[in-house]
């Protein structure tokens, strides 16, 4: 049975607007003018027990509401949510209770207290016993690398101390599902990597099932196998990251390091889409030409210095996803 | 009570640390307890009308409302303010707490803390001078009762207010309605007794009474003891209705929240 099941799931805001000017402020007085967005138009999808999720999309396409009614913070206009089984807006307590949740450009911590003294105080809200938090701290704390922080106010950590100590904070209760909006926000690449590495052995070693809504393609990369793309409110693709890649395109790159300065190089099957001094990169499509018959050729006809074939960027597929339902 | 004990116990322990604010406080209220006394001294001085109100008793209730001003719900509380600002309320609603009852207690913490960093060097002060006679045991007593009683319905009236900025966003508004309404109508400015007696019934019935007025005539002994457990009732059934009303816009403003960005 899957953990979290999202059927038909519509919201909109209402949201009151003013004409400019002081004449748009005196009318607003009389009567205001209010303007409907649709932040999630009938989305449905599933997820089962231990899976990674990559929820993306551009600024604005409803990850963030879709994760706040997942939470049962906020309540949809209709459509139907279940989160292990319940409603989470008609039992946000109990809901709430067994997730974790890391808004990354929002602080759960409280400002002024020490981080250990914030993690007592969540002990104590979520009543968990005292022996199976000093346990589940201690991991944290190990895992995290957060010894040397604990006695510090949040309000004078870094971003990415910060950062942690949120992610440790949204698992003292041992949630057995996380939702991470933005995680790596603004992080450092060290700081990055130690977010990955550690909601990655999350996933993987404690089965904690994860929806990451990012923007960042790193984070897709080397942590998703299955990738959701929404976009004004509604779904795009939904399936693993190989699929997404060949739905978008079948375009490959070989990236060739010629050993002349000023070699020139061409193929009837591949095109060439950069050069930068004397790495020439080239677009062919495997359906066309195998790439060990296009590298054959290249070889035998122009010095070469080092090749390779790769994957279009991430980065660039997801563009063309949101590119391609924009007029 | 776990969730809500803790949360208390937690804001406490902050709001004991801003000590700049404690001092300040303190100073600033020595300074406005100074003046109210004189003025009343020059009053009592001058006038020759019977008062309904011995001059001892005004002066203690005016050094107890200045030790015990920060029960009073003169504002939002602030953190909470800010976060329903900001957006930042969303954490608070993903903790698996009857929300209400955390604020409560939240508010409970603000009037305590404060209070009883001010309230005792100023107590000292004001015995050591001369300006407060203390009373008997059971006098003392009503007034700790009292007090208690004036914490639940202070905290009651800060929560309520703080959820009033679900509509209204900035707290400025209600804020000079309400707080200014209970600084004036709890006696810290005019001993209640001194106000019109056409007033005395509107002033009896509205809630702001039970935040100074009586732990105060309950110290001084304008009010005696016996009637104790009448003004403990009103506090208290003040206090409960407005936390049922603060519970319910609380759970309506719940359901139609807009959390907007990130």
């Amino acid at each position: 049975m899957p953990q979290i099941v999202v059927d038909n799931l519509v919201k909109t805001f209402r949201i009151a607007e003013r004409r400019p000017g002081i004449w748009g402020a005196l009318a607003g007085l009389a009567r205001r003018r209010y303007r409907t967005i649709t932040a999630l138009d009938r989305i449905s999808f599933s997820l089962e027990e231990g899976e990674l999720v990559g929820y993306i999309g551009p600024n604005g396409a409803g990850k963030s509401t879709t994760v706040k009614i997942l939470s049962g913070i906020l309540v949809p206009d209709s459509g139907e949510v279940k989160v292990l089984g319940k409603t989470p807006w008609q039992n946000r307590v109990e809901t709430v209770r067994k997730l974790g949740v890391v808004f990354g450009q929002r602080t759960q911590l409280w400002w002024d207290l020490p981080v250990v003294e914030s993690f007592d105080l969540l002990r104590d809200i979520y009543r968990v016993p005292q022996a199976e938090h000093k346990r589940t701290r201690d991991e944290l704390i190990d895992l995290l690398d957060l010894a040397g922080l604990l006695d510090t106010p949040v309000r004078q950590l870094s971003l990415g101390q910060r950062m942690r100590c949120d992610l440790a904070a949204a698992l003292l209760h041992r949630p057995k599902i996380l939702y991470l909006d933005e995680p790596t926000i603004g992080l450092d690449a060290v700081s990055k990597l130690a977010v990955r590495d550690f909601v990655k052995k999350l996933n993987r070693e404690r089965g904690v099932t994860v929806i990451l809504t990012t923007h960042d393609m790193d984070d897709i990369e080397t942590l998703c196998e299955r990738v959701l793309v929404i976009n004004e409110g509604s779904i795009l693709t939904d399936g693993p990251l190989q699929d997404l890649r060949a739905a978008v395109t079948t375009e490959r790159r070989l990236i060739v390091d010629l050993l002349d300065e000023d070699g020139q190089i061409s193929d009837p099957d591949a095109e060439i889409i950069a050069r930068e001094g004397r790495r020439v990169t080239l677009r062919f499509y495997p359906k066309r030409v195998s790439p060990a018959e296009l590298i054959a050729r290249i070889t035998a006809r122009h010095e070469i210095h080092d090749l390779f074939v790769e994957n279009p960027p991430i980065e660039e597929i997801i563009a063309r996803v949101y590119g391609s339902i924009r007029p | 009570m776990r969730p809500y004990f803790a949360m208390l116990s937690a804001r406490f322990r902050a709001l004991l640390q801003y000590r700049a604010a404690a001092v300040a406080g303190f100073s600033t209220q020595l300074f406005w307890g100074l003046i109210r006394m004189m003025i009343f001294v020059a009053f009592y001085e001058n006038t020759a009308i019977r008062s309904p109100m011995p001059r001892e008793h005004v002066i203690a209730y005016i050094w107890l409302g200045q030790a015990f001003l920060m029960l009073l719900p003169f504002r939002p509380d602030y953190e909470l303010e800010q976060m329903i600002r900001t957006g930042n309320i969303t954490s608070e609603l993903l903790r698996p707490v009857d929300l209400y009852s955390f604020w409560y207690s939240r508010g409970i913490a603000s009037r305590v803390a404060p209070t009883m960093l001010r309230s005792i060097p100023l107590l000292l002060i004001a015995s050591v001078a001369g300006w407060i006679f203390w009373p008997g045991l059971p006098s003392v007593l009503a007034c700790g009762a009292a007090l208690a009683g004036a914490v639940l319905l202070g905290s009651a009236l800060a929560t309520l207010m703080t959820i009033t900025m679900f509509w209204t966003i900035s707290g400025h508004g209600i804020s000079r309605l309400l707080g200014v309404s209970a600084y004036f109508l709890s006696g810290i400015v005019v001993p209640l007794p001194l106000f019109p007696d056409s007033l005395q019934p509107l002033l009896n019935a509205l809630p702001f009474r039970g935040l100074g007025d009586v732990p105060f005539r309950l110290f001084t002994g304008h009010m005696p003891v016996a009637e104790l457990p009448a003004a403990l009732a009103h506090q208290l059934a003040w206090a409960a209705g407005l936390a049922m009303i603060g519970w319910w816009m609380l759970s309506r403003a719940t359901r139609k929240l807009v959390i907007q960005g990130g």
